[in-house]
């Protein structure tokens, strides 16, 4: 129960959140509606084109390119690289004790450097015949010592992959850790006794039982991947992130350069905006799908 | 044949021999395999970490000579500080002679405040959506949820028009404001302060404490471990943004490590020394708060997704 003078409390307590989320959140996504719809030149000059900035992207051939290379890696984020973190997240959830902690630890480490970083490092290890990656390829299978990662159209979206596969294996285990920790084992070993295999007790018990978390990193996943931006531009910083023949261009990467180095923020709303929707739209997808599987 | 490729051969010809041995009972064959699975996947991750400690130290002439470390008998001619002193020894720019220093310094700021500020804020946000009813409260929570959601690129642009407007761009304010609060932030405090018994709370109140007061000295000391989690989430997130410092500042002696070091790769080319030794600086200390925080890390990280 409260009395009347508790009235405005939360509000006082929350006040910094209200002014920052219409100064910081809703004004800017208003603005972000009218912008697009300008031609600006820097933030000073600007004339309204109505709907010519879209018009522009729907025809832009390198707004689509980027638009693909996007979609790609997107598709790799969620059908090799989740995969692989579920992968390891099994094989380290039925280990125990202080070991099982060290490798958490170690997998997860990439994660903590933030993504130039990574970029810069992975810059040096991608040089052919010396670089780290070519060399352990070579090692391993005989191929690859003096692949052009970085300069060879057909390999920098492998290149981009790999690195990432780098940063974010280890960070998205660690959600499917913590899911699998709270999977029912008894079900498990219910399926078990009744004969199923290894791999249709995991398809029809354990992973339907964690599917919350699954969908929250597949959604998460979507997203990160169409923000994909500073990876590419510091591996590919000789081309300001594009990459030969634009093999490495984003749709953030499009949008840095469009609204920021040639300063029209017009054209850079109007990309953002559709990368919102196709973000939006994604999720709701999966959201919505989990949802069905959830009813049958 | 190469000595990776043997002792990779070897690891699984260890596996076929346990097998082997007992094929009734696979269970020994079967957790061999999985330590020598996660023991490759984990010298995967650390080559590059190894590699790049090594590379640091390695003179100009051998860094492409050996993979790690040259020979040990070469090493008072190998292996010396000099990708280091030249990473210091500082450079001319439009703004005077700006050491590497400043960019350490101008990084540090900026995390920190931002972290400090997002721990007030974030936490007084959460523990009102935890601990008081108010009007508006569902439509005020879908909208921070809503506001989730929005990619972060849609809102640069008139961010970024809205800081020239406010005469923002290039100032050391123009690089915090835009960041004080998060709405994940205030979700994951006002998830940790749910858990605090309201009886507590009640019995402050009782004994006449003020509502500023019962936050701050009953609330914050008990999601001390959140609080700990969040500063460094936070802190980190900060330590290697790149979009915002990159557009919003432009004096070579405000920008931050992310920045720099993007403009030495171009700038350095094929003398990877002076850009790897500045990476490896710039890594040094999220490595070791996390070390030092490790288990609160985890916790605050997986805490939103988990328990939905």
């Amino acid at each position: 129960m409260q009395d009347k003078s508790r009235r405005f409390t939360p509000l006082w307590f929350l006040l910094p959140y209200l002014v920052y989320a219409l100064v910081f959140t809703v004004y800017p996504m208003f603005n972000a509606g009218t912008l697009a719809f300008y031609q600006t030149n820097g933030p000073a000059s600007k004339s309204f084109v109505g709907f010519d900035n879209f018009r522009f992207l729907f025809s832009d051939e390198m707004f689509h390119k980027a638009l693909w290379n996007t979609t790609v890696f997107a598709l790799f984020s969620v059908f090799l690289q989740l995969p692989l973190s579920m992968g390891l997240a099994l094989l380290l959830n039925s280990s125990q004790g202080r070991a099982k902690a060290i490798v958490r630890l170690v997998l997860f480490s990439p994660n903590l450097v933030g993504q130039i970083f990574v970029g810069i490092l992975f810059y040096v290890l991608l040089t052919p015949r010396y670089g780290l990656v070519n060399r352990i390829l070579h090692e391993l299978v005989g191929w690859g010592l003096d692949e052009q990662w970085l300069g060879n159209p057909a390999l920098v979206m492998p290149a981009i992959v790999l690195t990432s596969l780098w940063i974010w294996v280890g960070f998205n285990m660690i959600y499917f850790l913590a899911a699998l920790q709270g999977v029912d084992k008894s079900l498990e070993e219910a399926a078990r006794i009744d004969g199923a295999t290894p791999f249709q007790v995991f398809w029809n018990v354990t992973l339907p039982s964690m599917r919350q978390v699954v969908v929250f990193v597949v959604v998460t996943s979507i997203i990160g991947s169409y923000q994909l931006f500073e990876l590419p531009l510091a591996l590919l910083a000789s081309s300001d992130g594009r990459g030969p023949d634009n093999a490495g261009l984003t749709v953030v990467t499009y949008l840095y350069e469009v609204g920021f180095n040639a300063g029209d923020l017009g054209l850079g709303s109007a990309i953002g905006w559709l990368v919102a929707l196709i973000i939006f739209v994604l999720s709701m997808l999966q959201i919505r799908a989990s949802r069905v599987t959830e009813d049958a | 044949m190469s000595p990776l490729r043997a002792a990779v051969l070897i690891a699984l010809a260890g596996f076929v021999v346990l097998y082997l041995r007992s094929p009734r009972d696979p269970r020994l064959a079967f957790r061999y395999l999985r330590w020598v699975l996660l023991l490759g996947a984990s010298l995967l991750v650390l080559a590059p970490f190894a590699w790049l400690v090594c590379a640091v130290f390695k003179d100009k002439s051998v860094l492409n000579e050996y993979v790690f470390l040259p020979p040990p008998s070469t090493w008072d001619t190998t292996l010396n500080l000099d990708n280091f002193r030249r990473l210091f020894k500082g450079e001319d720019t439009v703004q005077g002679k700006v050491f590497f220093w400043q960019y350490v310094l101008n990084s540090v700021f900026f995390a920190s405040a931002v972290t400090v500020v997002q721990l007030v804020l974030c936490s007084a946000a959460g523990y009102a959506l935890a601990k008081f009813e108010f009007y508006g409260k569902r439509a005020l929570m879908g909208f921070m949820l809503g506001s989730m959601m929005v990619p972060a690129v849609l809102l640069f642009a008139p961010i970024y028009e809205m800081m020239v407007k406010f005469g923002l761009i290039n100032t050391y304010h123009g690089v915090v404001v835009p960041s004080l609060v998060s709405a994940y932030g205030i979700f994951l405090f006002r998830q940790a302060i749910v858990s605090v018994p309201n009886e507590m709370i009640d019995a402050g109140r009782v004994d006449g404490a003020s509502e500023l007061g019962i936050y701050l000295r009953l609330v914050m000391p008990l999601v001390r471990p959140m609080s700990a989690a969040f500063c460094l989430i936070t802190f980190l997130t900060q330590w290697n943004a790149f979009f915002q410092p990159s557009i919003f500042l432009q004096s070579q002696d405000m920008l931050t490590l992310p920045v720099v070091l993007n403009l030495y790769l171009g700038l350095y080319q094929n003398d990877y020394g002076v850009f790897l030794a500045g990476t490896a600086v710039a890594i040094i200390p999220p490595a070791i708060l996390f070390f030092a925080l490790e288990k609160e890390f985890i916790s605050g990280l997986t805490s939103g997704a988990v328990k939905g």
